[in-house]
C-alpha cells in the first residue's frame, strides 16, 4: 500500500498542533482557548491585550518556553532517530546508540558535582554528548572491518558502558543531600525548568543538524541500502556517514543538555512517522519532526498534569515505550513497513 | 570502452584470495565469471566495480585508473547489480529505482522530473511498471530482481556487473533475466555476471572466465571454454553433457 505524502504531514502537523493547545491550556492555571489565542495575537501584532497580567505572564514565561523546547527537543530527538534507524539500517536504533546521551549524562554529574552554574552543566553535558560521539567514531572507524557500521554500533555500546560507570561513581562520590537529588532529577529528564535564556542554546544546534539531515535527505534513502550497494549508486559513504552522524549528534546532544535524558521519543516518533508516509526519508523526516514534537508536548503536558508532583519525563517516555519496543519486537518476522 | 583488470592481486586486509587476474570487458558484450565457492569470484567482482581496492595491479576503465574516478564518476560507468535482498525499509519500487539516478544528481538534490522519466523508462523496459507504487518488500524474488536490474539501467551505465542474477530465481524467471542480460549486452553495454550454472554462461554470455582458488583456469568464447573436461577441472567433480538431437545444443549436469 502506498501512503500519501500530504494527508501524513497534515496528521502529523495536527498533533503538533493539539499538542500545543493542551499544553498551553491545560495546567494547574487553566488557561481559555480565547486567552491563549488573545495572548499570542497580541504578542504577534503588538495589540493591548485584554487577558488578565496572571494568564499573559502564565502563557509567555512560565509555559511558552517549555513548550517551545519541547517542540525543539521532541522534534530533534525525532529527527536524529529517523535519520540513524536508516544510516544503520535498523528500525530499533535510537538517537543514543553512539553514546551521544552517555555522555551528555556524564558531563552533567560532572558540572552538578562541580557546582557549575546552569549553563555550565548544560553546556558540559553538551560538549560531553559531543565528545563521547567523536570517540565512537574514532575507535570504530580504527577497527578495520568489513561491516564498520557493526563495529560502530558496538563501539557506542562499549563505550555508553564505561560512561554509565563514569556517572555511577560521580555519584557516588557527590554530596548525597544536595547534588545527588540533582543529578537523579538530571538523568531523569525535566523540562520543568526551562526559561527563555535556555531556549538560545537549543534553537541554534537543533535548527543546524535538522537542516543538514532535511538537505541529505534524499541521500538518506540510498545510505539505507548495505554499504557496498550505495557506494556503486554513486555515494562516498565514508564522509557523507560521518556529516549524518554529526548532525544527529549535535541535535540530540543539544536536546539532552537542556531536557535531561528522555529516552524513547527517539525510537518510537520514527516508527509511528513511517506509519504514517512510508519509509521515503524526504517524506519522513519533516513528518518526524513535526510529531516529535507534538508527542513530547503530549508526555510533558501529562507529566506536569497527571500528578500532585511532576512526573520526569524520562519515567513517562519508558511507560509508554517499553510496551510499543514490545509489540514490534512482536511483528519482527513482517517487514517493516 | 573497455572494463579492464591488469595483474589483479585481489584480496583483504587479512588475507590473498587471487593472484596476477587478467580481465577485460568490451561494450556490447556478456563475460561470465564461474568457479567454485570460494574461489574469489564475488572479490574479483567488487575489485572491478571499485569497492574493494586491488593489492597489486590496476583496473581501468576507458584506459583511467579506476582509483582515479570519483565514486560518483564510477557510478555512471559501472553500474551494480547485487544479490537479491530484502532491505531494512519498504521503500516502494519506483524510489528504488529512483536511488539509481543518485550519481546523476548532487549531494543535496532530490530525482527531478527527468529522473523520473528514466526510471520510469527503466521499469518499462524490464515490463514491471505496474509495479512502481508497490513496496520493494512486498514482491517476488524474481520481481524484485528485475527492479535490481531496472535501477542499474537507470544509473545510464557503460558497464552493467551482476553478482548471482539467477541464484534466488524460479526456472522461467532465471531465463528471463537472462533474456535480459543479452538485451543490456544488445543495447551496448558491456554486462559481466557471476553465476553457479555453466548453463546460464552457455546461455547468456560471449565469452567465460573460469576462476578457482583465485587462478584463472580458461577463459575465452563459452563454445570453446565450458567443455566437461574444463568444468570436470573446475569444480573438481564429474560433469555429464546432454545434447538436444533436434538443435544440437549442449546442457551440463553435476555427474
Amino acid at each position: 500500500m502506498t501512503r500519501r505524502f500530504l494527508p501524513g504531514l497534515i496528521i502529523a502537523f495536527g498533533v503538533l498542533v493539539l499538542g500545543l493547545v493542551l499544553a498551553f491550556t491545560v495546567g494547574r492555571y487553566p488557561v481559555t482557548l480565547a486567552e491563549l489565542a488573545d495572548v499570542l495575537w497580541s504578542r504577534a501584532t503588538g495589540a493591548p491585550t485584554t487577558a488578565p497580567p496572571a494568564v499573559e505572564n502564565v502563557v509567555l514565561l512560565v509555559r511558552g518556553p517549555r513548550v517551545l523546547a519541547a517542540v525543539l527537543v521532541g522534534g530533534a530527538l525525532a529527527v536524529a532517530g529517523t535519520a540513524f534507524q536508516g544510516l544503520f539500517r535498523n528500525p530499533l536504533v535510537s538517537p543514543d546508540i553512539l553514546g551521544a546521551s552517555s555522555g551528555a549524562a556524564l558531563g552533567a554529574v560532572l558540572g552538578i558535582f562541580f557546582s557549575l552554574g546552569v549553563f555550565g552543566i548544560e553546556g558540559l553535558a553538551f560538549a560531553g554528548g559531543l565528545a563521547a560521539v567523536a570517540a565512537v567514531y574514532v575507535i570504530g572507524s580504527l577497527l578495520q572491518s568489513r561491516d564498520p557500521i557493526l563495529v560502530l554500533v558496538l563501539t557506542g555500546v562499549v563505550i555508553g558502558a564505561l560512561l554509565g560507570a563514569g556517572v555511577g561513581l560521580v555519584k557516588y562520590l557527590a554530596d548525597p543531600y544536595n547534588q545527588l537529588p540533582a543529578m537523579t532529577f538530571w538523568l531523569l529528564g525535566s523540562l520543568a525548568a526551562t526559561t527563555v535564556a535556555d531556549l538560545l542554546p537549543l534553537i541554534g544546534p537543533v535548527a543546524l543538524g535538522t537542516i543538514v539531515l532535511l538537505a541529505l535527505r534524499w541521500r538518506l534513502n540510498v545510505m539505507s541500502l548495505p554499504e557496498d550497494e550505495a557506494r556503486a549508486l554513486g555515494i562516498a559513504t565514508g564522509p557523507l556517514r560521518i556529516a549524518i552522524v554529526a548532525a544527529a549528534t549535535l541535535v540530540t546532544s543539544a536536546s539532552v543538555a537542556t531536557s535531561g535524558i528522555i529516552g524513547w521519543v527517539g525510537l518510537v516518533v520514527p516508527h509511528l512517522a513511517r506509519a504514517l508516509v512510508g519509509p521515503d526519508f524526504p517524506r519522513l523526516i519533516p513528518t518526524a519532526a513535526l510529531l516529535g514534537g507534538g508527542y513530547l508536548l503530549f508526555i510533558d503536558t501529562l507529566a506536569r498534569t497527571a500528578a500532585p508532583v511532576e512526573i520526569p519525563l524520562g519515567i513517562l517516555t519508558a511507560v509508554i515505550g517499553t510496551p510499543f519496543f514490545i509489540w514490534l519486537l512482536a511483528g519482527m518476522q513482517k517487514t517493516w513497513s | 570502452m573497455t572494463l579492464a583488470g591488469c595483474d589483479l592481486t585481489i584480496g583483504y586486509s587479512d588475507r590473498v584470495v587471487g593472484r596476477d587476474l587478467n580481465v577485460a570487458l568490451a561494450q556490447g558484450e556478456v563475460l561470465a565469471l564461474l568457479g567454485p565457492n570460494g574461489g574469489g569470484k564475488t572479490t574479483l567482482l567488487k575489485t572491478l566495480l571499485g569497492i574493494l581496492k586491488p593489492q597489486a595491479g590496476e583496473v581501468a576503465i576507458g584506459g583511467r585508473s579506476l582509483a582515479a574516478i570519483s565514486v560518483r564518476e564510477r557510478a555512471r560507468l559501472i553500474a551494480y547489480v547485487p544479490q537479491v535482498h530484502v532491505p531494512t525499509f519498504a521503500f516502494t519500487v519506483e524510489s528504488v529505482v529512483l536511488m539509481g539516478r543518485t550519481a546523476h544528481g548532487n549531494l543535496f538534490s532530490r530525482p527531478s522530473a527527468h529522473d523520473r522519466a528514466v526510471a520510469a523508462r527503466a521499469l518499462g523496459q524490464f515490463g514491471i511498471a505496474a509495479l512502481a507504487g508497490r513496496p520493494y518488500t512486498m514482491i517476488s524474488g524474481g520481481e524484485r530482481q528485475l527492479v535490481l536490474l531496472a535501477r542499474a539501467l537507470a544509473q545510464e551505465p557503460q558497464f552493467v556487473v551482476l553478482d548471482e542474477p539467477t541464484a534466488s530465481l524460479d526456472f522461467g524467471n532465471q531465463g528471463k533475466v537472462m533474456r535480459e542480460i543479452r538485451a543490456l549486452a544488445a543495447a551496448g553495454h558491456g554486462v559481466l555476471f557471476t553465476t553457479h550454472d555453466p548453463n546460464h554462461a552457455l546461455r547468456a554470455a560471449d565469452r567465460a572466465y573460469l576462476l578457482r582458488a583465485g587462478e584463472r583456469i580458461a577463459e575465452g568464447p563459452v563454445g570453446t571454454v565450458l567443455t566437461p573436461e574444463q568444468l570436470e577441472q573446475l569444480y573438481r567433480a564429474p560433469v555429464e553433457t546432454v545434447t538436444d538431437a533436434n538443435t544440437g545444443r549442449a546442457a551440463f549436469l553435476p555427474g
